[in-house]
């Protein structure tokens, strides 16, 4: 006689097991049908190998994670780019990619954002293209072309009217944004079409073709940084995959589904969405990098790396700058790098060194707090 | 400016206040001080959104790929 739903959720739900395993568990008993005495067996079993598989106290995971991350990283492609499968957008992978992820750099050598759009945009791909314009920055040589002539001092845009269209721009926005952030003078020319006359407020030949230079660098339309969108479809919905990455500007555009957009720019996710979400973009990347290559690695050593790095309310590099070189103990930073300064600076200061880690201990030949060397029996 | 929560991102796990009572039990069963909990800035936008004060610690409640759910806790720093 099978035993009912409710009795199955009292039996299971006060154990102390992880959520998933609780869930297979109902699951299972619910699907096979078990008396009260087998689902209690089962529990004993369960409890029994989940006690199996946990850590045992003492256990150097770190260094497991090390090797374990460490091994695959020696098979990866030493070659930095790669045209990954995503919409033919340039990316950096394999070992350099995760170097970059581990060194918690400002800016990857690669930015891409995946924009996810909402509804209403996701489906209709006209919507998703004049976001993607909204979104890709638009430069004059995009629009027109530029020719400085030099007899009357002048520089003379000539607009596409087609590219123009495509983008929904209109000659007088255009002549406004280049009156906005240059400092001269911007006539829109009244016989021919779509022209624009710039005249430098003094006639002199450096500032002419300081201005042909400077006239490159201005945004005409879309956000700054963000060099190329590509749209793509993804099941039902067109997503946007750009090249370059501008988090917090995407985000306050309307149409962007703020919830499902993604940047691979750690630096980027930490401070648009705090720590705990950068924490899970290094788990993230640093899994897909990893499997892109065809290297599988237990994501527990993945998110023991990510939660280190992340533990201080900050993003910190594995390295001289991050982890190692905040070590309290005076050995086991000059055991890392640069030895002769770590040795000399505490000499001269007078640090002084618990011996509470490991590394330090070695050194000077003592057991170590790890495994049975941490173990230590008190009598009453 | 357009307004949005973060807590609706998916990144983001759920990040809530905790009580003195609850503090206290995590600390007993952990067997440490608060000072010993991993950190999080005031800084931190989830923070901002929630309006924690330095001192307090919030528990977030993680999507764990291996444990279905798991709790972890920071303490609030200046």
């Amino acid at each position: 006689m099978s035993i009912s739903e409710p009795t199955i959720d009292s039996m299971i739900e006060s154990l102390d097991l992880p959520l998933n395993i609780k869930k297979t568990l109902k699951d299972d008993a619910l699907k096979v049908g078990v008396t009260k005495k087998e689902l209690e067996d089962i529990i004993e079993r369960v409890l029994e190998s989940y006690d199996y598989a946990c850590v045992e106290p003492c256990e150097a995971v770190g260094v497991v994670s090390a090797q374990s991350i460490g091994e695959p990283g020696t098979q990866m492609t030493m070659r930095t780019f790669h045209y990954a499968g995503v919409a033919e957008i340039n990316v950096t992978l394999g070992l350099p990619r995760l170097i970059e992820i581990v060194d918690a750099r400002k800016q990857p050598s690669t930015p891409m954002m995946t924009i996810a759009l909402e509804e209403g945009y996701a489906t209709d791909r006209d919507m998703a293209r004049v976001l993607a314009w909204e979104i890709e920055a638009t430069h004059i040589e995009h629009l027109a072309d530029i020719t400085t002539d030099l007899a009357n001092m002048q520089l003379i845009i000539d607009l596409h009217e087609k590219t123009l269209m495509q983008r929904s721009l209109t000659s007088e926005e255009v002549a406004e944004r280049l009156r906005d952030s240059l400092d001269v003078v911007v006539t829109v020319s009244g016989d021919i079409r779509n022209q624009i006359v710039l005249t430098p407020n003094s006639p002199s030949y450096r500032e002419l073709l300081q201005l042909a230079k400077n006239i490159h660098n201005i945004t005409l339309k879309g956000i700054e940084g963000i060099k190329r969108v590509v749209i793509r479809k993804d099941g039902e919905e067109y997503t946007l995959y750009t090249e370059g990455s501008q988090l917090k500007e995407v985000l306050q555009i309307e149409g962007v589904d703020v919830t499902r957009t993604y940047t691979n720019n750690i630096g980027e996710i930490y401070d648009v969405f705090g720590i705990e979400a950068a924490r899970n973009a290094i788990i993230t990347e640093a899994t897909s990098t990893l499997a892109e290559q065809g290297l599988t690695v237990d994501i527990r050593h993945i998110m023991l790396v990510a939660d280190i790095m992340c533990s201080d309310g900050e993003v910190k590099q594995i390295g001289r700058h991050g982890i190692s070189g905040e070590k309290a103990s005076v050995f086991a930073r000059a055991a890392f790098e640069v030895t002769v300064n770590h040795l000399l600076d505490a000499g001269m200061r007078g640090d002084r060194d618990e011996l509470n880690g490991v590394t330090e201990n070695i050194i000077v030949g003592q057991p170590i707090k790890l495994g049975t060397g941490d173990v230590h029996l008190i009598s009453r | 400016m357009r307004k949005f929560s973060l807590l609706d991102h998916e990144l983001i796990p759920k990040h809530e206040i905790m009580s003195e009572d609850e503090l206290k039990a995590i600390l007993k069963t952990y067997n440490i001080g608060k000072e010993q909990l991993p950190k999080i800035k005031i800084e931190d936008p989830v923070i901002q959104e929630i309006g924690a004060q330095a001192g307090e610690v919030v528990r977030i409640t993680r999507n764990s790929q291996t444990a279905g759910q798991a709790f972890y806790y920071r303490h609030v720093i200046a």
